[in-house]
């Protein structure tokens, strides 16, 4: 599948580099995608440059580019920002262009790659939510389907402040916003809240995630600790760098959550280190949203494939 | 009365809310912010103790939902403006809409001390509503006067009627704090305020200290109730203010009732300078983690001091209360490790 990844910036670099990189997300197989190109807006981005260093071919005319190309692009990559999503999205659909959106523009179904990845192949838009939501989502699903009900789940993110940009800076209601509903939609939590925290420290920290699931009464504890162990591997596959810091603990309450009041709670706590690829390995957030990119296109691709196989 | 020299902000009902691990009920509002309003407080800040949204597993869940405190608040106050806090990332802009709806008409937006580019959306918001705004610099020991300068700058230029810094883990001594209020005095155009905790038994003279070099709006709580070692006591402050022939505009004596007989009770526990809140203080820890602390200490059978020196040298900020767990269980792993090798 020909595919170009709009926006030269740090992200749109990192995910130019892991698709260059000739395998799959779970670095098991070669990858179904093939770049064409790194579109960007500014000519002398240190991303363009990166690209035609690799032999990539890296255009500088925006969305415009990918427009006038559409008979040779199948799918788009955009790491720009919510607004310019919004504002060309429909014309991607028009020319038949299927967008992976990395932005918070929210214009498709929202796909967290360990929980609902094969949901929605057939949409022309896929939202992938937050860094946040991609890390936590699956462990709230993970502990969801361990017990009867989950009447609230939270989740703490914590990145290094160098690694979060102006967009999430400018607009960080929307990231909190964001994840929270994918909490309640994807992880099937009843109620929700997600929280962000950046930390300035030097050197900077590897992006942290914290889960915390209210348990009901009568709620098997094992099973819970065992799912969250089993995500982990499941995420692992894609982000390598995604893991437990402490194994999951149990702590007895009683808690009074916006869900009602409940015995105990789950905390899940989580690291996710970078491949530093483009990005280095503390921004975790990043290389979280890339890898999971990847592994979203790749899908679509498989998918594609075998449709027009039993065509 | 003559016109107070400075303006006191009391936060016994949302700084406050810490000590007593957001138990606040309805009629604890009442009799503090009646107690306040009558001695003469100009604004009284009410909120989660980690502001508006903090309820959460994080941070705590309040006993009672805090829109409804505030409500009562505003109903209430005769004299005082209600104030809130909003942390980014916690807290959300639709929050600051639905106090402005209650009579909330202060709100205080913050965040750490290098981080103030977070805020322009929130502070935007503040003045769209037509509230005074409060740009809040908290773990101001942790940036240099030139860095909270830059960092003032911007909330000043999203619109920010006042600034603030927060020394949120007691860390400064009067000299720290003597040059950061004397930097933002000088660069800013907008008036200054000063936060102090009381971790190093230095909250009121920091205070005084932050007047005499230009600030003029100044934080307490009632009996000193507040996170860590706990705040700037309101009713010390207004006495050692009338003393160095400062007007406050406050009675001190009606202070003094009301800490007394209001808020003392309500204290769990006396709000004294033991060894963990002294830590806090000495290491530059967030107040906010002692409870917290002392909580997983419990739990998992490991020092509470050690808890706080490791988050100090990780370099935690505001807002990070899950690493308490994170470090309580290493802590415990690595006991578990050095009695294996001992057996």
């Amino acid at each position: 599948m020909r595919c170009v990844i709009l926006g030269s910036g740090n992200i749109g670099t990192d995910l130019m580099i892991k698709l260059l990189k000739g395998t799959d997300a779970s670095g098991s197989g070669a990858t179904p995608l093939e770049l064409v190109a790194l579109v960007g807006i500014d000519p002398d981005s240190d991303g363009l440059a990166r690209a035609k260093s690799l032999g990539i071919d890296g255009p500088h005319e925006g969305p415009q580019w990918i427009l006038d190309h559409a008979d040779d692009i199948d799918m788009m990559f955009d790491a720009t920002s919510a607004y310019v999503h919004a504002r060309h999205y429909k014309e991607y659909e028009e020319a038949n262009i299927v967008a992976v959106d990395l932005t918070p523009a929210a214009r498709g179904p929202r796909v967290i790659a360990a929980v609902n990845l094969t949901e929605h192949l057939d949409s022309p838009n896929i939202n992938m939510v937050t860094c946040g939501g991609q890390a936590t989502t699956p462990m709230v699903f993970a502990i969801n389907r361990a017990i009867d009900r989950l009447p609230y789940a939270e989740m703490v993110s914590t990145v290094a402040s160098k690694s979060a940009g102006p967009g999430t800076r400018q607009n960080i209601d929307e990231f909190t916003k964001t994840t929270s509903m994918a909490l309640r939609e994807i992880g099937g939590a009843e109620t929700s809240k997600a929280i962000i925290i950046l930390n300035p420290a030097e050197p900077p920290i590897m992006m942290r995630n914290t889960v915390f699931a209210a348990l009901p009464e009568g709620s098997d504890h094992d099973a819970v600790i065992e799912s969250v162990f089993a995500m982990e591997k499941d995420v692992q596959q894609y982000v390598p760098g995604y893991r437990l810091k402490n194994p999951p603990v149990i702590e007895e309450g009683p808690f009074n959550t916006p869900g009602g009041v409940v015995p105990h709670r789950a905390v899940v706590l989580l690291e996710v280190k970078g491949a530093g690829d483009y990005l280095p390995p503390y921004a975790g957030n990043l290389d979280i949203m890339t890898a999971a990119a990847q592994r979203i296109g790749e899908a679509i691709a498989y998918h594609r494939a075998d449709q027009k196989a039993g065509a | 009365m003559t016109t107070p020299d400075y303006r006191l902000i009391d936060s016994t009902l949302r700084d406050g809310s810490h000590a007593i691990s957001h138990q606040y009920y309805a009629e604890d509002v009442v009799r503090i912010v009646k107690g306040l309003d009558a001695a003469g407080v100009q604004v009284i800040e009410i909120a989660h103790g980690d502001g508006l949204g903090g309820s959460s597993f994080n941070y705590g869940f309040s006993a009672v939902p805090e829109k409804e405190l505030i409500a009562r608040a505003c109903e209430v106050t005769t004299n005082a403006k209600i104030a809130c806090l909003l942390l980014p990332g916690i807290g959300l802009a639709d929050d600051l809409r639905e106090v402005n709806e209650l009579g909330v008409s202060v709100a205080r937006i913050a965040v750490h001390c290098t981080e103030a580019d977070v805020t322009e959306q929130h502070i935007k918001v503040a003045k769209s509503l037509g509230m005074e705004a409060i740009g809040f610099l908290m773990m101001a020991h942790m940036n240099s006067p030139e860095g909270l300068v830059e960092q003032a700058l911007l909330m000043q230029s999203y619109g920010a009627d006042t600034i603030y810094i927060a020394d949120s883990a007691g860390a400064m001594i009067t000299e720290d704090v003597r040059r950061r209020v004397n930097a933002l005095v000088e660069a800013l155009e907008v008036p200054v305020g000063v936060h102090a905790h009381n971790n190093l038994a230095m909250a009121v003279s920091n205070s005084i200290a932050a007047y005499q070099e230009g600030a003029r709006n100044l934080d307490g709580t009632s009996a000193g109730l507040g996170a860590g070692a706990g705040n700037c006591p309101t009713e010390i402050l207004a006495a050692v203010s009338t003393k160095y022939g400062i007007e406050t505009g406050v009675d001190p004596l009606a202070l003094m009732d009301l800490a007394e007989e209001v808020v003392r009770p309500l204290m769990p526990r006396q709000q004294v300078i033991d060894p963990p809140g002294l830590i806090l203080g000495y290491a530059g820890v967030y107040g906010s983690f002692l409870l917290h602390a002392e909580r997983a200490a419990e739990r998992y059978n490991v020092s509470q001091a050690e808890i706080l020196l490791e988050l100090g040298r990780r370099q935690a900020v505001g807002g990070q209360e899950d690493m308490i767990i994170d470090v309580a269980l290493e802590l415990a792993r690595k006991h578990a490790e050095a009695e294996e090798t001992q057996a």
